[in-house]
C-alpha cells in the first residue's frame, strides 16, 4: 500500500503528464505482480463493490473526528470527494502500513459480508493508523470512483513503457470482463490466450468534432457519409453460439437488450459489429429520453420491451467469420457489412428483426452534405458522420480519418435559478447550476434543466463570487439564488416529459454563454421551450 | 438597551462612542487598521492608526497617507475608549485590536494564526466578552502541519527540482506569505529570485527581519541563470507571459487552500504546499476559548458553519456581513493590487487609484 500511496501522491504532485506516465511506468515495472493487476483494475474503474454503504461511512468518519455529522455533511459539500473529506477531518497520523495493496483489496472484498460492528472496527483500525494519503487512497477504494485525474489512456502508455508491448494491444487485453482477484499479471497482460478472447471486445475507434470548414477535409470524392445516431455506441459480438453486448464506457450490457438474442444463429459465428442502440417505436427511430427508460434497468420487464423496444443501428463490422478486419479500408468492410445485413435481413424484417443498417449517404459535393446534415433533426439524428473511405478502424479518438458534425444546437435564454458546489477541480466552487424558464403568466420559473460546463474558469469565479452574496436560501448544499443572471443555453434534442417538472427533458444541454446583456424579463418561456419539440419522423415509405 | 461598543454598518466596523471605524471597507474620517493586506486597509481615509511595523507597510500600498503609528499594547484613549493593539501573528505588522469602554471588552481580530512563524510577532492572547474573528479555514477540514515540516518539504522540493535542471515558481502572496517563504528557504541550495511585486515589498519590511538575499528578476535576467534556483512570485503570475523566462519550470503553491486536492488542480499547479497565514480549525477553537469570551462574531470565511458550531458549543455566536474576503480570497488569484500584476518597469507610470468596486 505504501508504494501505491507514493504513486498516487506523486501524481498528485505534478500537472505534467509526461511526469505523471513516468510514476506510473515506475511503478509498473517495481510493484508485485499481483499489485500490479489491482493497480491497472482500480485506474481502469473496476473496482470491487462498494463494502459499506457511504451513511455509515459518514456517520463513523464524524464519530472518530468527533464532529457532530451536520458539521462532517458541510465539509464534505465543500470539499466535493468523499474519501478526500474523511482523510482531511480524522486526526493525524505518521504512520504507514506493511499491507500490500493486494491485501486490503482482498480484505475490502471480505468485508461486504461482515457485520456493521466488525466493518466498523475495520475502518476505525485503519483510519487511525494510515497516514494521509494512505488514509486517502484507502477510502477512495472504498468509496469507489477513483478518478484522480489518470486516465485509462495514460495507464495504458505507462504498461505498454513497463512491458515494452504495444499499446493498442494492451488497450485491446485489458477490455471486457476480467476479474483482478482471479488473473495473473501473466494471464492478464504478458500470456497470449485465445479463450479469454470469447467475450473480448475492440477498443472503440473515437471521432473529433470537425474544426474548420469540411471543404478543408479534401477531395469530397474520399469521403462518405452517414447520420450520427443519438443512441447508445455498442459492440455486438457473435462467437461460439453466444451474444455480447458492449457499451463504450466498457459495460458489458448483454442483459438489458434481450432483443438482440435474435442475433444468435443468424449472424455467423465470429462477427462483431460496431453500431448504435437506438428506440425504435412504431416504426420510427425515438428519442434518447425514451432510450433512458432502457439503459438503467438491470432487468427489462415484458411490459417495457413492448412499449420501448430497441434496434442496433450497425455501421461498421470488426470481425468477420473470426478474423479481425479492422485494418482493411472502410469501403471493404462496409461491402462485408452491406452483404451480412442484406442476407440476415431478407427473411427476418417481417418479424421486426432488431438490425438496421445505418445507410451511407450519396453525394457528388460538399454543398450536398451540407444539406443531408441539416435534414438531421427529421431523421431524429444529431448530424453527420464523416468517414474516410480507406480508413482503418483505429483505436481511441483519433483525428483525421473519422469526423463528426454536428448540427448547430437547439438554444433557449433561461435564469440561474439554483447552484451547488461543483467536485474535483471545482471543489468549493460554485459551478453546478439549474436554471428556470417563465410560465405562461410570466410570473413563476420552472425549473427546466441542469448545466456544469459551458463557462470560462474565470467566469466561473465571478458568478461563484456573486452567489455566495446573493443567497436567498440553502437547502443543504443547494442554493437558491436571486433570480439576476440570464445564460444561453444549448441542447442537442428536446422532448415531452412525464419525469421532469417542467413536462419536457433536454438532451446534453449546457451553458453557450452568459447573457449579461440580458435582464431575467427576457428570459424564455416554457412554452417556448417546447415549441421546439421536433414532430416524430415519419416511418419510412413503401415498406 | 445601549447601542453594542462596535457595530456593522455600510462603512465597516462602527465604535460610535469614539467615532472611529475598524479596518472600514468605504472611506472614512479615522480608520483603525489591522494590518495591511488590501481588503483591511483601503484606500481614501482621512486618517490611519496602525501599529508602527505596519505604517511602512500601508504607506507604500496605499502612497501618501496621514497615519499615527502604535506600539503594541501601547493605549490610546478616543472620547473615553480605550484602544491598543495586540499581536495577531498573521503577517508582519499585523495586530488585533482591543477596545474597552466601562468595563466592556471587545477584541477584533482582523486576520490571525496561533503558530509562530517566524517573521510576524506571535499571535497573543487577549482576554475578552466579545471576539469578533475571522474563520477563513473554519472547518473540520483545515488542519496544518507544524511549520518546520511544511518547510522541510519545500527546501526538498526545490532541492530534487534543481537535480531534475528546473527552476521552482513558488507562489505566495507579495505581502506575508512571500516574506515567510523568504525567511525560511535554504540558500545553500540556490539563488532566490523575486518577482518585482514581491521585491519591492519586501524592501520596504528587511529593515524589520532578517531575511537571504534576493535578486528581482528583470527585462535583463537571462533564462540561463534561473534554472535550478527559486523564483517567488505571486498567485496572479502563474499563466501570465512572465513565467515563460523560468521554462522549464515546475510550480507550487503554499496556502492554506493546498489542504484541497481540487483546488490545486483547478489552478493547474504541480504541487501544493499546505501553509497558510490564519487559523486553522483547532487553531480557531483553542483561540476562543482562551480568550474567555461570551459572545462571539464570525466576520468572514465558512461563517453560517463556523457559528452554527459555537452555537452548539455553548456560545453565543452570530455572523456579521462585511467586505473582507475570507471565503473567495486566497483560494482564487485575486489582486492584492497593483503591485500584483504589473512588473516593475512599468510601474513608475502607474498611480494607484481608489478601488472603483468599492464606491
Amino acid at each position: 500500500m505504501r508504494n501505491f500511496a507514493e504513486l498516487i501522491k506523486t501524481l498528485d504532485s505534478t500537472n505534467k503528464t509526461t511526469l505523471k506516465v513516468e510514476a506510473l511506468t515506475k511503478y509498473l515495472q517495481l510493484a508485485q505482480d499481483k499489485d500490479k493487476v489491482w493497480a491497472i483494475a482500480i485506474l481502469s474503474h473496476r473496482r470491487p463493490p462498494r463494502p459499506v454503504n457511504t451513511t455509515l461511512l459518514r456517520t463513523w468518519a464524524s464519530e472518530l473526528a468527533n464532529i457532530p455529522l451536520w458539521l462532517f455533511e458541510e465539509s464534505y459539500h465543500i470539499v466535493g470527494d468523499l474519501a478526500e473529506t474523511i482523510a482531511l477531518v480524522i486526526p493525524v497520523s505518521e504512520a504507514n502500513s506493511e499491507k500490500t495493496l493486494t491485501q486490503f483489496l482482498v480484505e475490502m472484498i471480505e468485508l461486504k459480508a461482515k457485520t456493521d460492528e466488525d466493518k466498523k472496527h475495520y475502518l476505525f483500525e485503519n483510519w487511525k493508523t494510515l497516514n494521509y494519503y494512505e488514509r486517502f487512497v484507502f477510502c477512495k477504494l472504498i468509496t469507489g470512483s477513483f478518478r484522480i485525474g489518470v486516465s485509462q489512456k495514460l495507464m495504458t502508455r505507462a504498461l505498454s513503457k513497463a512491458t515494452e508491448i504495444d499499446e493498442d494491444i494492451l488497450a485491446y487485453k485489458l477490455m471486457g470482463n476480467w476479474d483482478p482477484q482471479k488473473i495473473s499479471f501473466t494471464q492478464l497482460i504478458l500470456e497470449e490466450n485465445e479463450e479469454d478472447y470469447l467475450s473480448k471486445p475492440y477498443p472503440f475507434y473515437l471521432a473529433y468534432a470537425v474544426e474548420n470548414e469540411v471543404k478543408t477535409l479534401g477531395d469530397v470524392k474520399d469521403w462518405t457519409a452517414e447520420h450520427k445516431w443519438d443512441g447508445i455506441r455498442s459492440q455486438v459480438i457473435i462467437r461460439n453460439d453466444q451474444l455480447f453486448v458492449w457499451s463504450r464506457g466498457e459495460e458489458l450490457v448483454t442483459d438489458k437488450y434481450p432483443e438482440f438474442q435474435a442475433f444468435v444463429n443468424t449472424i455467423p459465428n465470429g462477427t462483431v459489429l460496431d453500431g448504435e442502440i437506438l428506440p425504435f417505436i412504431e416504426n420510427a427511430i425515438g428519442s434518447f429520453n425514451e432510450l433512458q427508460t432502457r439503459i438503467g434497468r438491470k432487468t427489462v420487464s415484458k411490459a417495457l420491451l413492448k412499449k420501448t423496444p430497441v434496434i442496433l443501428k450497425t455501421y461498421d463490422i470488426l470481425e468477420w467469420k473470426g478474423k479481425d478486419i479492422r485494418d482493411l479500408p472502410y469501403v471493404e468492410r462496409r461491402k462485408i457489412l452491406e452483404k451480412l445485413f442484406t442476407e440476415v435481413s431478407t427473411e427476418k424484417t417481417a418479424n421486426n428483426f432488431p438490425l438496421h443498417l445505418s445507410e451511407t449517404i450519396s453525394f457528388q459535393n460538399w454543398a450536398e452534405v451540407a444539406a443531408e446534415r441539416s435534414r438531421a433533426r427529421e431523421e431524429r439524428s444529431e448530424g453527420l458522420m464523416l468517414k474516410r473511405l480507406d480508413s482503418p478502424y483505429l483505436v481511441g479518438r483519433k483525428k483525421g480519418d473519422w469526423w463528426k458534425w454536428k448540427v448547430a444546437p437547439l438554444t433557449i435564454d433561461a435564469v440561474l435559478t439554483y447552484a451547488m458546489r461543483g467536485h474535483g477541480r471545482r471543489t468549493n466552487l460554485f459551478t453546478d447550476y439549474t436554471f428556470g424558464l417563465w410560465d405562461e403568466e410570466k410570473k413563476a420559473l420552472v425549473t427546466f434543466a441542469k448545466a456544469y460546463s459551458g463557462l470560462t474558469d474565470a467566469e466561473f469565479r465571478k458568478l461563484d463570487a456573486w452567489i455566495k452574496k446573493n443567497t436567498l436560501e440553502r437547502f443543504g448544499p443547494v442554493r437558491n439564488v436571486v433570480p439576476h443572471h440570464v445564460f444561453e443555453i444549448a441542447f442537442e434534442g428536446v422532448a415531452e416529459s412525464k419525469r421532469h417538472k417542467s413536462g419536457v427533458a433536454t438532451r446534453f444541454p449546457r451553458i453557450l454563454r452568459w447573457r449579461q446583456d440580458k435582464k431575467i424579463e427576457d428570459a424564455n418561456t416554457i412554452e417556448d421551450l417546447k415549441g421546439l419539440i421536433a414532430p416524430a419522423p415519419q416511418p419510412p415509405k413503401g415498406e | 438597551m445601549n447601542a453594542p461598543l462596535l457595530a456593522f454598518n455600510e462603512n465597516g466596523i462602527y465604535c460610535a462612542q469614539a467615532g472611529v471605524y475598524l479596518d472600514p471597507w468605504k472611506p472614512v474620517d479615522k480608520a483603525i487598521i489591522s494590518h495591511g493586506h488590501a481588503d483591511h486597509s483601503r484606500w481614501g481615509h482621512k486618517k490611519y492608526i496602525t501599529h508602527h511595523s505596519n505604517v511602512p507597510i500601508i504607506k507604500h500600498r496605499l502612497g501618501e497617507i496621514e497615519v499615527a503609528g502604535k506600539a503594541w499594547n501601547e493605549t490610546f484613549i478616543i472620547n473615553g475608549v480605550t484602544f491598543s493593539f495586540h499581536p495577531a501573528g498573521h503577517i508582519i505588522g499585523s495586530s488585533q485590536i482591543r477596545v474597552e469602554y466601562k468595563g466592556e471588552v471587545w477584541v477584533f481580530t482582523g486576520d490571525y494564526k496561533t503558530e509562530d512563524d517566524g517573521v510576524a510577532v506571535p499571535y497573543e492572547v487577549v482576554k475578552c466578552t466579545t471576539f469578533i474573528t475571522e474563520c477563513t479555514f473554519g472547518l473540520p477540514a483545515f488542519k496544518w502541519l507544524p511549520q518546520q515540516q511544511v518547510i522541510t518539504e519545500i527546501n526538498e522540493w526545490w532541492q530534487k527540482n534543481k537535480e531534475d535542471g528546473r527552476t521552482s515558481v513558488l507562489f505566495g502572496y507579495s505581502l506575508g506569505k512571500a516574506q515567510r517563504l523568504l525567511k525560511h528557504l535554504d540558500p545553500s541550495i540556490g539563488k532566490i529570485y523575486t518577482h518585482g511585486a514581491i521585491e519591492n515589498m519586501t524592501e520596504v519590511v528587511r529593515p524589520l527581519i532578517s531575511m537571504p538575499p534576493t535578486i528581482r528578476v528583470t527585462r535583463e535576467t537571462k533564462k540561463e541563470e534561473l534554472k535550478g534556483n527559486m523564483v517567488l512570485a505571486p498567485p496572479s503570475a502563474h499563466g501570465t507571459p512572465w513565467i515563460r523566462k523560468m521554462v522549464p519550470y515546475n510550480t507550487a503553491s503554499a496556502s492554506g487552500w493546498m489542504a484541497f486536492r481540487g483546488a490545486r488542480r483547478r489552478r493547474a499547479i504541480d504541487k501544493g504546499f499546505v501553509m497558510s497565514d490564519h487559523c486553522d480549525w483547532q487553531g480557531l477553537l483553542s483561540s476562543i476559548k482562551a480568550t474567555g469570551c461570551e459572545k462571539v462574531i464570525c466576520t468572514h470565511g465558512y461563517t453560517d458553519i463556523f457559528s452554527r458550531y459555537l452555537n452548539e458549543q455553548g456560545y453565543d455566536a452570530r455572523t456579521a456581513e462585511t467586505q473582507y474576503e475570507g471565503e473567495m480570497g486566497e483560494l482564487e488569484s485575486k489582486v492584492e493590487s497593483v503591485d500584483d500584476v504589473v512588473p516593475d518597469e512599468e510601474k513608475a507610470n502607474i498611480k494607484v487609484k481608489p478601488n472603483k468596486n468599492n464606491k
